[in-house]
């Protein structure tokens, strides 16, 4: 061999990225792991515990709650934001001077901070001030989402659909805007209704952005904090107690490091897990 | 089934247009015969797929009429002018077998069953997809793609006109002539009309029985085959058609004789008019170019190109080439050549003398 292949100040070049790498990501990841095993009374004192933790997340009632409500509002944006997101793609202009604007606009929601937009809203919801609270009293609803859970979800739900349509517009635009006017062209010819343009030319040329507007949306809503703790605090009662709000709880609350930790990590993998199914299913036909 | 004419169509795709560079067809009235087989044929941005398009009503011209059978269709959308497009580029519908693919339009038309089941059986047959029908029609490959594309075209009866814009661009040559003589076998089978676009004159000439040549948004001339060989009436239809293509040179017009570089030349037209402050060339095929006495040459190369060479030779400035046949020797020096008298014809701006 001669003295170029031997040379390994390559792996230097790597140095930087592995260090970031380990510091952000693996060490306080393996911190997790570590403590969700062990049981701690300050001090600094470690116990082993085993997968105590695990067993008992897995079977308290209040875990099963918190998740159960995770998966009905993750379930519910998704099906109110893919929809509606395709719709305002498909009603969006494909040439001229308004793409510009339309694009513009629709990003905007994207560019707040999450916190803002809970404030946002949180003031805009108020019943006695808020102008959509009062307006929504004023025109007979009971409407209160510091007293009624309903209120609550209903808001929530408005400003997640709210701050992330936008996402779904913006990917379903892009896969809209890439079909090329041949299809269309040959659709006419073939005399397809709009619906079968839609369903045969537009859907399938969607479906690679749409999977990854699902995947985002899915895995980011699975992790939503900021807007129901700006809101109501997991409110009222245990009623907006997503995973995250219950986590946070338990780990900075109560100090439960070691239930908090082996939480965290059946919520990672539970994530994990329904985005794997769902990638799987998407793209089970593309090999065949 | 239906005779197309064009009447006075101009197109341009800018809103004002202002010198004739804006105009994408300047000026066009063709008539395409009920159950013809044409090519247009023309180099890339003449306006052939422009003309398709006004055809198929994908494109509304901005001026003059299209009429299918005299009855003016120009405003009415391709849905109600039964006509059927190929496209350049395949397009398939990924989520749909082959079979329902090729039996799409025939749904949407809503035919009953039986008829369809029997239609794309057919169709499949010819176009040898029989063993694809029940296949996803996104796994094939580009010119079974394009196989598709042409069956749903060929699919349905009721079509006026089928067009194919250059349809065969991305099949592998050896597949093209398959493709080609299919194509060819089926108008003779079905009689229906076809206009295939192409900028290739081999796919032209062996496909069509009528040639539309366009150049620069204007057809320069319709003709067979033959007719655009024998007698190109526009010196690009000399020059675009044949290999190698017509030599046009320059030429000067005294008392009605033709001189080239100072030298007599007879052609096939002779001026009866007066030609002053027109462009004057002389148009002459290499196939009617020979060595003999005449006007004298050097040689500046010679290429063989199997049963005859093509031999370049050069006087005065002007190039000038002919086909020699095997056999016969090329002189390296003092050459001269003549051309036949017969096809040599005389071109006024670009425009064959009649």
């Amino acid at each position: 061999m001669d003295g170029k292949t031997q040379n390994q100040m390559a792996w230097l070049f790597v140095l930087p990225v592995v260090v970031l790498v380990a510091f952000n990501a693996i060490i306080p990841l393996m911190a997790v792991v570590n403590y969700s095993v062990q049981e701690t009374f300050g001090n600094n004192m470690f116990f082993f515990e085993g997968v105590k933790w695990f067993e008992q997340v897995l079977n308290s009632d209040r875990f099963h709650a918190s998740l159960g409500r995770q998966l009905v509002f993750s379930g519910t944006i998704l099906a109110i934001e893919v929809p509606l997101g395709v719709a305002i793609a498909l009603a969006m202009p494909r040439r001229g001077a308004w793409v510009s604007v339309c694009l513009v606009l629709m990003a905007l929601p994207l560019l707040i901070p999450w916190n803002v937009v809970g404030a946002m809203w949180n003031i805009f919801a108020l019943p006695d001030i808020g102008m959509l609270g009062r307006l929504l009293n004023d025109l007979g609803f009971n409407y209160n989402y510091t007293q009624q859970p309903l209120s609550a979800w209903a808001t929530l739900i408005a400003m997640d659909v709210w701050h992330w349509t936008s996402l779904v517009v913006l990917l379903a635009y892009a896969g809209l805007s890439a079909i090329p006017d041949a299809y269309y062209q040959a659709a006419k010819i073939d005399g397809a209704s709009s619906w079968a343009v839609f369903r045969y030319i537009q859907l399938p040329k969607m479906k690679r952005v749409l999977t990854i507007a699902v995947l985002l949306r899915l895995m980011d809503s699975f992790n939503i904090h900021t807007e129901p703790f700006v809101l109501t605090g997991g409110g009222p009662g245990n009623a907006t107690t997503l995973l995250s709000i219950d986590l946070v709880k338990i780990a900075l609350g109560q100090f439960d490091l070691g239930p908090a930790a082996a939480m965290s990590i059946i919520y990672f993998l539970i994530i994990l897990l329904l985005s794997w199914i769902f990638y799987a299913v998407m793209t089970r036909d593309e090999e065949a | 089934m239906a005779k197309i004419s064009l009447a006075s169509v101009k197109h341009s795709y800018v809103p004002k247009p202002l010198g004739p560079q804006d105009w994408a067809l300047k000026q066009l009235d063709l008539e395409w015969s009920n159950g013809g087989a044409y090519a247009l044929l023309g180099p890339s941005g003449c306006g052939k797929t422009t003309l398709l398009n006004i055809i198929s009503g994908l494109v509304r011209p901005s001026q003059g009429k299209v009429l299918f059978d005299d009855v003016d269709l120009t405003q009415r959308p391709t849905e109600e002018r039964q006509i059927a497009q190929v496209f350049q580029f395949p397009v398939v519908y990924d989520t749909m077998t082959v079979w329902e693919n090729l039996a799409f339009p025939l749904r949407n038309r809503g035919l009953r069953a039986a008829e369809i089941e029997q239609k794309v059986k057919a169709i499949a047959h010819m176009l040898e997809l029989d063993a694809m029908l029940p296949k996803r029609a996104a796994g094939l490959t580009a010119d079974g793609k394009q196989k598709i594309s042409l069956g749903r075209g060929l699919v349905r009866s009721d079509v006026n006109v089928i067009m194919f814009d250059e349809p065969l661009t991305v099949i592998d040559p050896h597949l093209k002539w398959q493709l080609r003589s299919k194509l060819k076998e089926l108008h003779q089978r079905t009689r229906r009309t076809m206009i295939y676009v192409t900028h290739d004159q081999t796919e032209a000439l062996t496909f069509a029985e009528k040639v539309v040549v366009m150049h620069e948004g204007s057809v320069v001339q319709i003709g067979s085959p033959v007719e655009l060989f024998e007698r190109p009436r526009h010196t690009f239809v000399g020059h675009f058609i044949g290999s190698p293509g017509m030599n046009i040179l320059p030429c000067e017009v005294e008392n009605g004789v033709v001189l080239f570089a100072g030298q007599r030349v007879q052609v096939e037209n002779p001026p009866t008019g007066s030609l002053a402050g027109r462009r004057t060339e002389i148009g002459v095929r290499p196939e009617f170019v020979s060595l003999g006495q005449g006007i004298p040459v050097s040689i500046v190369k010679v290429s063989d190109a199997g049963r005859y060479r093509v031999v370049e030779a050069r006087h005065a400035d002007y190039r000038i080439k002919l086909l020699v046949e095997e056999g016969v020797a090329v002189p390296a020096s003092n050459a001269s050549v003549r051309f036949d008298p017969g096809h040599t014809r005389l071109y006024a701006d670009g425009r064959l003398l009649e």
